[in-house]
């Protein structure tokens, strides 16, 4: 498991590493915690000729509320993430998502603006986002630009992102009052990719769920809101009924493909599962 | 023992482990670590097909590669007559092929470079066309007239390797007929990987101005390697040195000789440089000896009021595409045939047929004793089934048909010489530390709630220890084991080895046994093996065998010092030897505690001051051979809950209670325990390699193939009884392999138990969510 051979660049900020993808012309790729990338390098999966670190990028890491929105840094690793006390208290999801990201030795490198820019359905971090709403800041040459979170993800391994454009921030619209949320994911053993994982934040007034985010992990070709399972929530009570019956929509939204994971009937029913417990524990957070 | 020399450690004890300050430095040497002046490196090209004609192979491309110095091909290994080698278990195995491939990964040409990463490039740029061939992947298949043919050089038209038989048919056949009821189930076993943490590798060296060639081995065999290797190269064996370093865990893979290892020598005379190979994690994962992949029938013939009379075994062995196994020469099913395993059998038939797929070569014991593991799961899943059948507990119905303890010495109706045991007590105690009682009150309860909780019993013997040379050898070698003591005047000593340590911690246990034979503190005691030019002669460490061989060995060797001490301690204190007694780790004259010598005082003595015409010195040589077997067992309690939502199985409560006999480091034995139920936990819900119609290895890399962590693991409540081995010098038996045996069963029988409602009687390994979740659905559609 050797890769092939690269050239390594090392940019000492932002504008230098898009100018360095602009120059390679897609021949060049960002490197971040590189989890996902250098495997894919070292089963010549991909074989990238110019590599870009970011590592050495100042003033990429960081988690804070401002301006409506919490705002995190692409370069804020898993472990942070798992660790910061607003995380803990105020999104819980991001919480749910991060302890069951990978392993611990992975989180520690792991960013969470690789995470969706690998755009793979696999991971974990699209979901949540996608159930949040979240906006996604791109860097390039010529300044930023915000991407819609569901304008993101375009196909399997796929993004909004143009090519000589770096992923510097996301935003996630702070909480209103009366939102829970929660991540629940199954997955075979600690690290591996999940079986099948459901994303929900939700608004809860007066027992009744006024707004709601569902997204699932590896259950579809590419990371993408389930709108109808929305729709099975919204307007309706926030009760065992409402949410068994919105799993149910989840469990047939969603397009499993079978695999070493199990077969597409049961990936189904796993959502079905997490779905219905995922509903009851936020709207049990959004109290 | 022991009280007032708490320095001395002898058995008991648990002094730490002499070997962990080197690996928690990160100072251990693994084969990885040996670098030598001008050292190339090797890479291997290796075929995407399971089976596939091989067309062409260009090497051109890949010497055009800067810092490739030469391309090894099936046809150069050909003209030196290595194309092909022999397997430990007598079959023949390709080195490199010269015609078609039969697994997927299969070596197919070698690059020997520079550095590791132009081996690497050199391996992208080897052009090799293949034709692919059907796969044969369903070993049932593999046997129907019209199969493809594996293994055409076998000179046979079928792919039927083998077929062995033990027990007596006649008398098996006939308690069948007037038993009351017949149980039977298919079980299987899977296909599963050592995967050993360190990969397989070497360093092979030959110096061409004196003629030798040294090996750096990951290898639990460094003395038969170094035989066969002889044999086969026809380099005279004292021109041989394989030493066996630091090895990162084996457990039973690293005992074969795999086609790489032979390449990297090759390459090295061809180079007359020192040539490096280190498998990769993939590599590992997809071309090394894979272990069991058993398809098993069973059937156990029974009375109504739940005395079990018979037991009848067919199984199929998937052997891939050779016969890689490493099991004694006469034994090629291993020791199958202990699958009567604790309990009081009237008659037992076991047959085995082994056939050729192209799947890796092996039926490697995987930390199983050579096929226990299959024994076990057997025996342990039958009573558990007829259990269910005659609506009996389970517990209930093994205390019923114990081998009773006055029964030791107990000849098995297989033919084997159990030599003591008492398994009841080993589970009165499991029963009681785990409460029993409580938890079937528990499960009732739960499952009027429809909670699915189960609670599952092995109460397994093991057979460990190979061997005595009269029925056990590996290709001709006798299964003794050795050890050699020298005693330095001062009082410290070193102890040379046949066995080699992979983790075990021999550097300890076997300081511990001198240590309590001759009274010398354990910290001055060094041990060594794994160096051919240096340690005795031996088969080296697999099977559980170290304890009862080697360190028989090494207790014998010992009290062959002990006596010449004594007629030293006589001179030294001008007395009649038979007037001295060896107590409190001393020789003192009976009667007179005072007057008395410690083996330092004697190792000072035999240098400087021995008696008139004896020889001085003190160090002894023994070669064990075993008079028997040893046969350690457990009682294994397991506690399941089921989600019915996801059909996760979790561990709630695991009880092991071991019995090896006498312990030497309840310390080292505890952390075997823990590790062997892992390994025995990960192939019952995690493990398994599976191929596609194909051929195709769908569990490659450590992504799929799924090795638990400490974070799957529960914890593990351990304990022991004693029942020393009657046979043995100090009454020990092995212990390695006896959780990973164990273990299986006893999670499968709670999970069987936590569904038995649902009309579940049977669920094979690995227990995955998705397999469990659909047992769940179908049992829910059927009573729906
Ligand atoms: C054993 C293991 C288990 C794992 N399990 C999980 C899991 O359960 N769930 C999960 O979600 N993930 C899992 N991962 C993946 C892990 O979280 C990845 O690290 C993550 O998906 C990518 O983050 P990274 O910082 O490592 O990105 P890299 O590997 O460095 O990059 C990934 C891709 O994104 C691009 N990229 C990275 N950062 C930027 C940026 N700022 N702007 C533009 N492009 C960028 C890179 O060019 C590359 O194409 C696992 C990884 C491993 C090794």
């Amino acid at each position: 498991m050797i890769p092939g051979k690269f050239e390594y660049h090392v940019p000492a900020d932002v504008g230098q590493a898009a100018a360095l993808l602009r120059h390679y012309d897609g021949e060049a790729k960002i490197l971040a915690g590189g989890q996902s990338l250098i495997p894919m390098m070292r089963f010549r999966l991909a074989q990238p000729e110019h590599l870009i670190d970011l590592s050495k990028v100042p003033g990429l890491s960081y988690i804070e509320e401002r301006d409506g929105h919490l705002a995190i840094g692409a370069l804020t690793t898993e472990s942070e993430l798992e660790h910061n006390a607003t995380i803990r208290d105020r999104y819980p999801i991001l919480k749910d998502a991060t302890d069951v990201i990978a392993d611990p030795l992975v989180r520690n490198l792991a960013t969470v603006g690789g995470n969706i820019a690998h755009a793979d359905p696999a991971n974990d971090h699209p979901a949540v986002l996608l159930a949040l709403r979240a906006d996604v800041v791109a860097t390039g040459v010529d300044g930023h630009r915000v991407i819609p979170i569901d304008e993101f993800f375009l196909d399997t391994f796929v993004t909004g992102l143009e090519p000589d454009e770096i992923l510097t921030e996301i935003r996630i619209p702070t909480a209103k009052s009366g939102t829970g949320s929660a991540y629940l994911k199954l997955e075979r053993k600690v690290g591996d990719y999940a079986i099948g994982a459901v994303a929900v934040s939700m608004v809860v007034r007066d027992g009744v769920i006024a707004e709601a985010g569902v997204a699932m992990t590896n259950v579809s070709p590419y990371p993408v809101r389930a709108v109808q399972t929305e729709a099975a929530l919204v307007g309706r009570p926030a009760t065992a009924a409402t949410f068994a019956a919105a799993a149910e929509t989840a469990s047939q939204e969603c397009e499993p493909s079978g695999d070493n994971r199990g077969p597409e009937e049961y990936k189904r029913a796993v959502i079905r599962t997490l779905a219905e417990r995922a509903f009851s524990l936020a709207a049990e957070r959004a109290n | 023992m022991a009280i007032e020399s708490p320095k001395i450690m002898g058995y008991g004890t648990s002094p730490k482990r002499k070997e962990d300050p080197r690996f928690l430095h990160g100072k251990g040497t693994y084969v990885d670590d040996i670098k030598l002046p001008g050292m190339l490196h090797m890479d291997i090209v290796r075929s995407p097909y399971a089976h596939a004609k091989i067309t062409n192979i260009n090497i051109e491309p890949a010497l055009e590669t800067p810092g490739v110095l030469a391309v090894i091909t099936g046809k150069d290994l050909d003209a030196a007559g290595l194309a092909w080698m022999p397997t430990l278990m007598s079959d023949t195995q390709m080195v490199l092929p010269v015609e078609k491939v039969v697994y997927q990964s299969q070596e197919v040409a070698a690059v020997i470079a520079t550095d590791r990463y132009t081996a690497a490039d050199g391996v992208m740029a080897v052009e090799v066309d293949y034709e692919p061939l059907p796969a044969v992947v369903d070993p049932f298949k593999a046997l129907e007239k019209d199969s493809p043919l594996v293994r055409p050089d076998k000179g046979k038209d079928t792919n039927h390797i083998w077929h062995w038989e033990a027990g007596d048919k006649d008398a098996t056949d006939k308690v069948f007929a007037d038993a009351d009821i017949v149980v039977e189930e298919d079980l299987y076993i899977p296909r599963i990987h050592v995967a050993s943490i360190e990969t397989c590798g070497c360093v092979a060296s030959y110096d061409a101005v004196n003629g030798k060639l040294t090996i750096w081995m990951t290898t639990q065999a460094p003395h038969a390697i170094r035989t066969v290797f002889s044999l086969v190269s026809g380099i005279p064996e004292h021109k041989i040195r394989v030493i066996s370093p630091d090895i990162g865990g084996g457990f039973g893979g690293k005992v074969p000789v795999y086609p790489g290892y032979v390449i990297a020598v090759v390459a090295s005379l061809k180079t007359g440089r020192p040539v490096k190979w280190i498998e990769d994690r993939s590599e590992n994962l997809q071309a090394d000896s894979f272990a069991r992949d058993y398809h098993i029938t069973a059937q156990l013939a029974a009375d109504k009021d739940g005395r079990i009379r018979g037991m009848k075994v067919k199984t199929l062995a998937d052997h891939g595409a050779a016969d890689a196994a490493a099991n004694p020469s006469k034994f090629p099913a291993g020791l199958f045939s202990i699958c009567t395993g604790s309990y009081d059998l009237e008659a037992a038939h076991v047959e085995v047929d082994a056939v050729y797929t192209t799947k890796p070569p092996g039926g490697v014991a995987y930390r199983c004793s050579f096929r226990v593991t299959e024994a076990v799961h057997t025996i342990e899943r039958m009573v558990d089934r007829l259990a269910v059948e005659l609506d009996r507990d389970p517990a209930d119905l093994r205390y019923q048909n114990f081998i009773p303890k006055e029964n030791f010495p107990y000849k098995s109706p297989t033919g084997w010489e159990y030599d003591s045991g008492d398994y009841k007590q080993a589970l009165d105690v499991a029963l009681e530390r785990i409460g029993y009682e409580d938890l079937r009150k528990e499960q009732a309860e739960k499952r009027a709630r429809g909670e699915l909780m189960g609670i599952g019993i092995s109460t397994f013997t093991e057979i460990v220890g190979a061997g005595p040379s009269n029925t056990f050898d590996i290709l001709g070698i006798k299964m003794f084991d050795s050890a050699e003591i020298r005693i330095h005047p001062t009082g410290s000593a070193i102890v040379r080895i046949g066995v080699q340590t992979q983790g075990q911690g021999h550097e300890t246990t076997f300081a511990q046994i001198v240590a309590e034979e001759l009274g010398l503190p354990v910290d001055n005691i060094t041990v060594e093996h794994g160096d051919t030019d240096t340690a005795p002669y031996g088969l080296g460490t697999y099977a559980s065998r170290s304890t009862p061989t080697a360190g028989a060995a090494t207790a014998v060797a010992a009290r062959k010092i002990r006596e010449k001490a004594k007629h030293i301690a006589a001179h030294l204190l001008e007395c009649n030897p038979d007037d001295l007694e060896w107590k409190d780790y001393k020789f003192s004259v009976k009667g007179v505690p005072d007057r008395s010598k410690t083996m330092q005082e004697i190792a000072f003595a035999a240098y400087t001051n021995h008696p008139q015409g004896m020889e001085a010195g003190l160090e002894a040589v023994n070669y064990y051979d075993p008079p028997n077997l040893t046969f350690p067992f457990g009682a294994y309690v397991c506690v399941v809950d089921i989600d019915p939502g996801t059909g996760v199985v979790k561990i709630r409560r695991f009880v092991a209670i071991d019995d090896c006999g006498t312990v030497i480091n309840p310390m080292i034995v505890e952390g075997q325990i823990h590790g062997g139920l892992t390994m025995g936990m990960a192939p019952s819900l995690f493990e398994e390699i599976p191929y596609d119609e194909n051929g195709n290895n769908m569990a490659g890399t450590f992504m799929d193939y799924l090795l638990p962590t400490s974070l799957e693991t529960p914890n593990w409540e351990t304990g022991n009884t004693v029942t020393p081995s009657p046979h043995h010098p100090f009454g020990a038996k092995g212990v390695g392999e006896s959780p990973t045996v164990g273990a299986p069963p006893a999670i499968v029988n709670a999970v069987v138990d936590a569904l038995s409602h649902l009309g579940v009687k049977h669920v094979d390994i690995p227990m995955t969510p998705w397999k469990i979740h659909k047992l769940i659905t179908d049992a829910q559609a059927t009573t729906a």
